[in-house]
């Protein structure tokens, strides 16, 4: 009876999971069988990762990652959903684009590293244009889509009032697009987080900041493994908080959209 | 008000294509309330996005006011069949009725005043504040009807504007065109496939052949105003006009070929 109830709760049965694979991580260590010297155990991490919390040098990395994140997001945003607009409105330029971009989507952004490492001296532009380069492809892609399911007759309803095409592309066509938009720029946020820490750290250290970077460094101290997971751990809570944030966002922007897709269901 | 003459239109070209408007003969008085009937698929909306300058006829000529349509024409509303699609779900009822008055450049407390006196005359007055997928079928087609009467347009054109509520709700909705008639100078479209209703809310019900669409009957509808459900319905002369319709949707066709309601 009480364990249904349990398990009926979202927020609680989550955190019953990870509770229950924190404890069978910190089981398989302490019964020998996955030796400390192989992988830490549950608890030690947990006491770096709540060290970490309070050391100077890890925020100011943390801070450092966010930095480059959130500017990056927002030029990503700043050119996809132009990018995005101008392909879904114009045909011709899908045609001629859609093939160059089914080409260098697939290409994985760490395999740029690099040559952007040849391309750029300064590292916090590499990671930056990296960043804006793989976080692009999910609100390109989503804008692109969001503008065919614009209703044709909501369009035309406009049209039949008199509104040019900037009226029905401004009143129409992107609150229409806003709630898919959103969506992809949820999905840059985790690509950016990833591309963002993966190119700190094979970028490496000299001259550069961030979770990656401090994974590089960390690499070299007693305990190195500790620290690594620890870090790791952070990273993950911060992307998982980021897409709360994003989704918890969405649900109370475009309540219109969700409302509407349930009562079609 | 409006001359539509010789009016022709073809979707798409060789062997694929589909001749919708075979030459439509059409002229419409100020103040009519004309109902435009026909066999589904004959062409109805097509006229109508014509006349709302939607659409770029293949041939012919619509005069609104004396001038040729192109592109829309100003003082003109359109009420669609969905109202699920042509309201906008992301704006409050009132945004949705005051959205197209920013076309007549009024500032934004003549725009609200204006939303408000229209929603009152659809009754919702109360729902300003909602969004239109929070309210009943019957009630969304009303706030559509609502921005249409905002706008204060010379000629209203309703494409199948009732043909997505319940049957009550229908009449409810005859009635209240009929009513908000009264108050605008204002001439109607409406297109309809329903024969009962053609003739219940017209002062004339054009009848449209299968496609290619022309006009194949013209009837003057001459029943005592005001209209009324019930009364209206059982008048000799809506049985006589509604058989006479019905006669000219179905066309000339053999009679055997369509079994009696008896064999049925």
């Amino acid at each position: 009876m009480i364990a249904r109830r349990l398990l009926d709760s979202g927020p609680l049965c989550g955190a019953l999971g990870a509770a229950g694979l924190v404890g069978a991580w910190e089981a398989a260590g302490r019964t020998g069988f996955i030796s400390p010297t192989v992988f830490p155990r549950a608890s030690a991490v947990l006491s770096r990762a709540a060290g970490l919390a309070a050391d100077a040098g890890f925020l100011s990395c943390v801070v450092s990652t966010l930095g480059a994140w959130a500017i990056g997001l927002l030029l990503t945003v700043a050119v996809a959903v132009p990018a995005g607009f101008l392909l879904g409105t114009l045909p011709g330029l899908e045609r001629a684009f859609g093939p160059v971009f089914e080409f260098l989507r697939p290409i994985p952004s760490v395999a740029l590293i690099p040559p952007a490492l040849v391309l750029f001296s300064d590292k916090v532009d590499m990671k930056i244009t990296l960043i804006v380069y793989a976080a692009s492809w999910p609100v390109l892609i989503n804008t692109m889509y969001g503008l065919k399911e614009v209703d044709p007759l909501a369009k035309e309803t406009l049209r039949a009032f008199g509104f040019g095409p900037a009226a029905v592309l401004w009143r129409v066509s992107l609150p229409s697009t806003a709630p898919f938009i959103a969506a992809g720029v949820r999905l840059a946020a985790a690509v950016a987080l990833i591309v963002g820490i993966s190119v700190e750290f094979l970028a490496g250290g000299a001259g550069g900041s961030g979770i990656g970077v401090f994974l590089i460094e960390a690499g070299g101290a007693t305990d190195a493994l500790e620290y690594i997971v620890a870090a790791a751990l952070w990273a993950g809570v911060i992307g998982y908080l980021s897409n709360g944030l994003f989704v918890l966002a969405e649900r109370r922007a475009f309540r219109w959209h969700t409302a509407r897709t349930e009562v079609a269901r | 008000m409006l001359e539509i003459s010789n009016l022709t239109h073809t979707y798409g070209s060789g062997p694929g294509s589909h001749h919708a408007l075979g030459g439509v003969d059409l002229s419409v008085a100020e103040g009519e309330l004309v109902c435009i009937v026909g066999p589904s698929g004959c062409g109805k909306s097509t006229l109508l996005r014509s006349v709302a300058g939607l659409l770029r006829p293949g041939g012919g000529e619509v005069l609104f006011n004396g001038a040729p349509v192109a592109g829309t024409p100003k003082d003109l509303a359109v009420v669609f069949q969905d109202y699920s699609r042509s309201l906008f779900p992301w704006m409050s009822v009132a945004d949705n009725v005051s959205l197209p008055l920013r076309r007549k450049g009024l500032d934004r407390p003549r725009r609200e005043e204006a939303a408000l006196e229209a929603l009152t005359q659809v009754g919702l007055e109360e729902a300003g504040a909602k969004y239109p997928w929070q309210l009943s079928g019957g009630m969304q087609q009303r706030v559509a009807i609502a921005r249409a009467l905002a706008y204060r347009p010379a000629l209203l054109l309703m494409d199948e504007p009732f043909g997505s509520v319940d049957a009550q709700t229908r009449e409810d909705l005859e009635d209240l065109t009929l009513r908000v008639r009264g108050h605008h100078a204002m001439t109607i479209l409406l297109i309809t496939h329903d024969i009962d209703e053609s003739v219940y809310v017209g002062d004339r019900v054009v009848v449209l052949s299968g496609a290619p669409a022309t006009v194949v009957g013209d009837l003057r509808v001459d029943l005592p105003e005001p209209r009324e459900q019930i009364a209206t319905r059982e008048h000799p002369g809506f049985v006589r006009l509604r058989a006479e319709v019905g006669r000219l949707v179905r066309g000339p066709r053999p009679a055997a070929q369509h079994p009696t309601p008896e064999t049925v």
